[in-house]
């Protein structure tokens, strides 16, 4: 019975995350030029107010997601990893560009080969920079994520989707 | 104001501190010895006729791997040449690397007032890596001189506080340095990727 929601629970779960994917707030902890780019997707044009992501709050404390925007070198690392540490739970992290997916191309003294070396990451949108479009992708991937998440904190497996979205 | 007539007066004012110059399409230089570097700069800052009141870059050159490779054509596949064309003989071509000497230490200067610029290199051993600071006559060496510490290793005495400036104090060494390894990773969090 432990594995086996009751019917008031799942939809409890249901009502939770479809809350918790339209009001997200977001830090972003823009470091370069996908800067630009970010700016470009959270602007009239894209619009991320659409998908209930467009108050970014410049405090960790207050914000749900982390959107990591631009390179992270070693130097930096130490302050992303706190401000991550930072962030209330329910979290999520968003690595925004090649750069924080895989260190892109660089490959020398001074970057951190991807931030999933340093802390857990939900969504990785590649891209040098990524188009807006890739960025709303990502987004709706994690609204997705976020929707498929227990109320508890556990998170699904990043390729299954709930059947309630797949109907 | 050409650049004959600044690297003549740096010559003609101090014969016994250029070691050579030239102008290799337009690029006033002078290799200075080590030595004479504050009182070539206070001259060119101070004199009326040079006034280089613009200290526009300072940096280093690692020179320790130089030449001893193949040249690696990095221009070819934007169509520029990497070395001048036999239909454009240079009347005074760059000599190249300064002997005997690891780094060579560059400061490039202009004068707002005279609207002209010139080129001083500063050869310097591996053993005793320090040249004099500018700071006391260009406040804006300050941050140059700490960023040239930090790569190249190279110090510069008098000045008010070299620290690192691009890298983090735990990090050992200084990676613009050739013998620097190419792969060495130091973070501070995470794993040696």
């Amino acid at each position: 019975m432990q594995n086996d929601p009751s019917y008031f629970t799942s939809r409890l779960d249901e009502a939770i995350g479809w809350a918790r994917k339209y009001s997200i707030f977001q830090y972003p902890f823009v470091t370069a030029c996908c800067g630009m780019e970010y700016m470009a997707t959270a602007c009239s044009h894209y619009d991320v107010d659409r998908f209930g992501a467009g108050l970014p709050r410049f405090s960790p404390r207050q914000a749900d997601v982390l959107f990591v925007v631009g390179t992270i070198s070693h130097k930096m690392a130490p302050v992303l990893k706190r401000i991550h540490d930072q962030m209330a739970e329910p979290n999520w992290v968003v690595a925004f560009g090649v750069c924080t997916c895989t260190g892109g191309f660089y490959d020398n003294y001074a970057t951190v080969m991807g931030i999933d070396t340093i802390m857990p990451v939900d969504v990785y949108i590649p891209g040098c920079p990524p188009r807006p479009e890739m960025v709303l992708d990502g987004l709706m991937k994690l609204q997705d994520k976020i929707q498929s998440q227990h109320t508890t904190g556990k998170r699904a497996a990043p390729e299954s989707r709930p059947a309630i979205l797949s109907a | 104001m050409t650049d004959s007539f600044l690297i003549k007066s740096v010559t003609d004012q101090f014969p016994d501190a250029a070691l050579a110059s030239h102008a290799y399409r337009g690029d006033a230089t002078v290799v200075l010895r080590r030595e004479s570097l504050l009182e070539v700069a206070r001259f060119l800052k101070e004199d009326p006729t040079t006034q280089m009141n613009f200290l526009m870059d300072l940096t280093a050159v690692d020179y320790s791997t130089f030449g001893k490779g193949p040249a690696l054509a990095f221009f070819s596949s934007s169509g520029v040449s990497v070395r001048p064309t036999p239909e454009m003989p240079d009347q005074d071509p760059w000599p190249g690397p300064p002997d005997d000497a690891r780094f060579a230490v560059l400061y490039h200067f202009y004068s707002t007032t005279h609207k002209h610029r010139l080129r001083l290199v500063v050869p310097v051993e591996e053993a005793t890596p320090e040249v004099d600071s500018l700071t006391a006559l260009w406040p804006g060496a300050n941050w140059l001189e700490r960023e040239a510490w930090d790569m190249f290793g190279v110090g510069f005495r008098g000045h008010p506080d070299l620290r690192r400036i691009l890298m983090y104090e735990e990090f050992d060494g200084h990676p613009l340095r050739k013998d620097y390894p190419v792969n060495k990773r130091q973070p501070l969090i995470g794993p040696k990727n």
